[in-house]
């Protein structure tokens, strides 16, 4: 429905609304989230913590244990299916194989005891049901791909013996084993330093072009969505507050809320003596505002804002933000 | 080799003394020492034909109750039975009750605790309340009344020990799984579409089951003096089978006159124990070092 003039995107999130029951009410950690990308695109997803990128994330491949979590609406459509209706035998069909998965911290998302090598390879003998030669030398191969220096004998060794950057790399050749449609990485480079951020990040893009496949990056990091992302999709409170190709996003941001995280970055091209900060906290998810989540905390806010209810609108082609009055921020 | 891959978790690969040599001299003493007096005692039991010439069931009356001496070491018992050699030939049918009475429950145990705590819901909340009702008995009356039931002999023994030895094994695995589940890598396994059965038993089971292994050793020489206290009651391994414990029963009543037959076997028990423990300190150790793979 949003962005895109493709007739069918590759993955397309309608109205998904995701909460979480707990003895002390409900979270509702998605709501209405539409969201949709093309073949071979890269959507961005950036928020501050907790404000649902996560959830949706992992909500694509099912990966939210229910109960605590339910989905009380929507659809998540991936090549003309709803993923929402799979049984799970189905979903094992999926994960791994059409849509890919990398993690935030690459230190805990590789098992301890098992060397690299057979955890790479055990998706091709699952997938694909390669032998066990034929699924190494498969191994090596995409070893290499990823840039592992010498991976024939990097192949055989414990994860404990490699650097985090490495093994974000090894993690990444996991996910790409099968060659999927979709890789979605969740916060791939935060728990890297700076420098190896920029290899990982470079290193997506480089398999992306190579396989022909469309990420989704969550990231919170403004930065990191900036240089890799055709699309950009900010959240907030687990809402979709504004979603535009990137240049528009930078330049003419059409959400107040999206203002304040371009406003706390430090920029090179100005001299600023200080950063803004935004003022205020995220609402609470348990009881979120009838109105816009953001309105509390926003300068531009008049009171209708807090009571009306927000969503997303179309206020440029192609740029839809939430907000009531995105003509107070030109 | 066109092998359908299975979930084992431990798979050796092309045999290389050279790497073992560094695993071996990488393990903490006490494994050592441990490993070497566990398998002084199974070769004893393995070579018992060579090391005595004495049959352990038929005694010579002409020579009972002599004092160890260089041709009785360890003395002879009121049949005139070698106790010497009761004890190598008992070693046979000590080690195969601590092995089989601690890692067959050991085994489902550890299987069950892991998918309780993987797939949670009414098995796991079932399976706890009857872990929770085999713990509420004492387990040594658990054993004694299910022999009771059953009549005694090792077979039965072994049942007993089946039915109420597992518990401990499924909470360990169960309270380790809990901690497990939520690490990425599970999740990183999930994500690459693996069925839950690979999951919990190719990628959890290998992290959770040091505990395990390490609880296994005590288990072992409980198991070991579980069957000779069993044997004393006279409700385990039968006469004139050559079980420790039962060797000490025997002797019992010939304390005064013959210290030797009821004495010098309980040191078998308590060399078989030392052995046990000292190897379940070195793999706790090893297993603490976290980073390390056991194998």
């Amino acid at each position: 429905m949003q962005s895109s003039t493709h007739p069918s995107p590759l993955l397309s999130i309608q109205n998904f609304t995701t909460e979480f029951r707990s003895s002390g009410g409900k979270i509702v950690a998605n709501k209405n989230v539409s969201l949709s990308i093309d073949h071979r695109r890269i959507l961005g997803i950036v928020g501050e913590s907790g404000s649902g990128k996560s959830v949706l994330c992992r909500s694509i491949l099912r990966l939210i244990p229910s109960p605590p979590a339910y989905v009380t609406e929507g659809e998540i459509t991936f090549n003309g299916r709803n993923l929402l209706a799979l049984s799970e035998s189905e979903m094992q069909a999926i994960r791994g194989v059409e849509i890919g998965m990398i993690f935030q911290d690459p230190m805990t998302s590789l098992n301890p005891v098992w060397r690299i090598g057979d955890q790479i390879t055990e998706t091709l003998r699952v997938h694909k049901g390669m032998g066990r030669r034929e699924a190494r030398e498969v191994g090596i191969d995409l070893l290499r791909q990823v840039g592992i220096p010498s991976p024939d004998t990097r192949f055989d060794e414990y994860p404990h013996r490699l650097s985090g950057g490495m093994r974000q790399r090894v993690v990444i050749a996991m996910a790409m084993a099968c060659k999927p449609k979709l890789l979605l990485a969740d916060e791939p480079t935060t728990a890297l330093d700076v420098t190896i951020q920029d290899q990982i990040l470079a290193l997506m893009l480089q398999l992306q072009e190579e396989v022909g496949m469309s990420i989704i990056l969550v990231s919170h990091d403004m930065g990191v969505v900036a240089e890799t992302s055709d699309t950009i999709a900010v959240m907030y409170a687990g809402q979709v507050v504004e979603t535009a190709p990137t240049e528009a996003i930078f330049n003419r941001p059409k959400h107040p809320y999206t203002l304040g995280l371009l406003q706390s970055i430090p920029r090179i091209e100005f001299k600023v003596d200080r950063l803004v900060p935004m003022k205020g906290q995220p609402p609470n998810l348990l009881k979120l505002p009838k109105g816009c989540p953001f309105a509390e905390r926003c300068a531009f806010a008049s009171p209708d804002c807090i009571e009306t209810p927000v969503a997303l609108r179309e206020v440029e082609p192609g740029h839809f933000s939430a907000c009531l009055y995105p003509e107070r921020l030109a | 080799m066109s092998v359908k891959s299975v979930a084992l978790p431990i798979r050796i690969r092309r045999f290389n003394p050279g790497a073992w040599r560094n695993v071996v001299a990488g393990w903490p003493l006490n494994l050592k020492i441990g490993l070497t007096m566990l398998m002084t005692i199974a070769l004893a039991g393995i070579f018992a034909p060579v090391l005595t010439p004495y049959d352990p069931i038929i005694g010579d009356f002409q020579n009972a109750l002599d004092p160890p001496s260089w041709e009785h070491p360890f003395g002879t018992d009121n049949v005139g039975r070698d106790v010497f050699s009761r004890v190598l030939y008992g070693a046979r049918i000590d080690l195969q009750i601590g092995f089989i009475a601690t890692y067959v429950p050991f085994i489902y145990g550890v299987a069950l605790g892991a998918i309780a705590g993987y797939v949670g819901g009414w098995f796991d909340t079932l399976l706890m309340r009857l872990v929770d009702i085999t713990i509420a008995f004492p387990f040594l009356v658990i054993i004694i009344v299910i022999l009771a039931i059953l009549g005694p002999g090792i077979q039965n023994m072994y049942i007993a020990v089946f039915a109420a030895g597992w518990t401990i094994y499924t909470r360990l695995a169960r309270a380790e799984m809990l901690v497990i589940r939520q690490q990425e890598y599970i999740l990183a396994a999930q994500a690459l579409g693996y069925n839950r059965m690979r999951i919990i038993f190719r990628h959890a089971v290998p992290n959770l089951i040091g505990s395990s292994i390490v609880f296994s050793m005590s288990d072992f020489v409980l198991n070991i003096l579980l069957a000779s206290a069993l044997s004393y009651f006279g409700i385990g391994v039968q006469p004139p089978a050559p079980e420790w414990g039962a060797i000490v029963t025997d002797g019992r009543d010939w304390l005064l006159q013959a210290w030797w037959i009821s004495t010098l076997p309980g040191f078998a028990i308590i060399f078989t124990g030392v052995a046990a423990s000292l190897i379940g300190d070195g793999l706790s150790k090893i297993i603490s070092q976290r980073n390390t793979p056991v194998l």
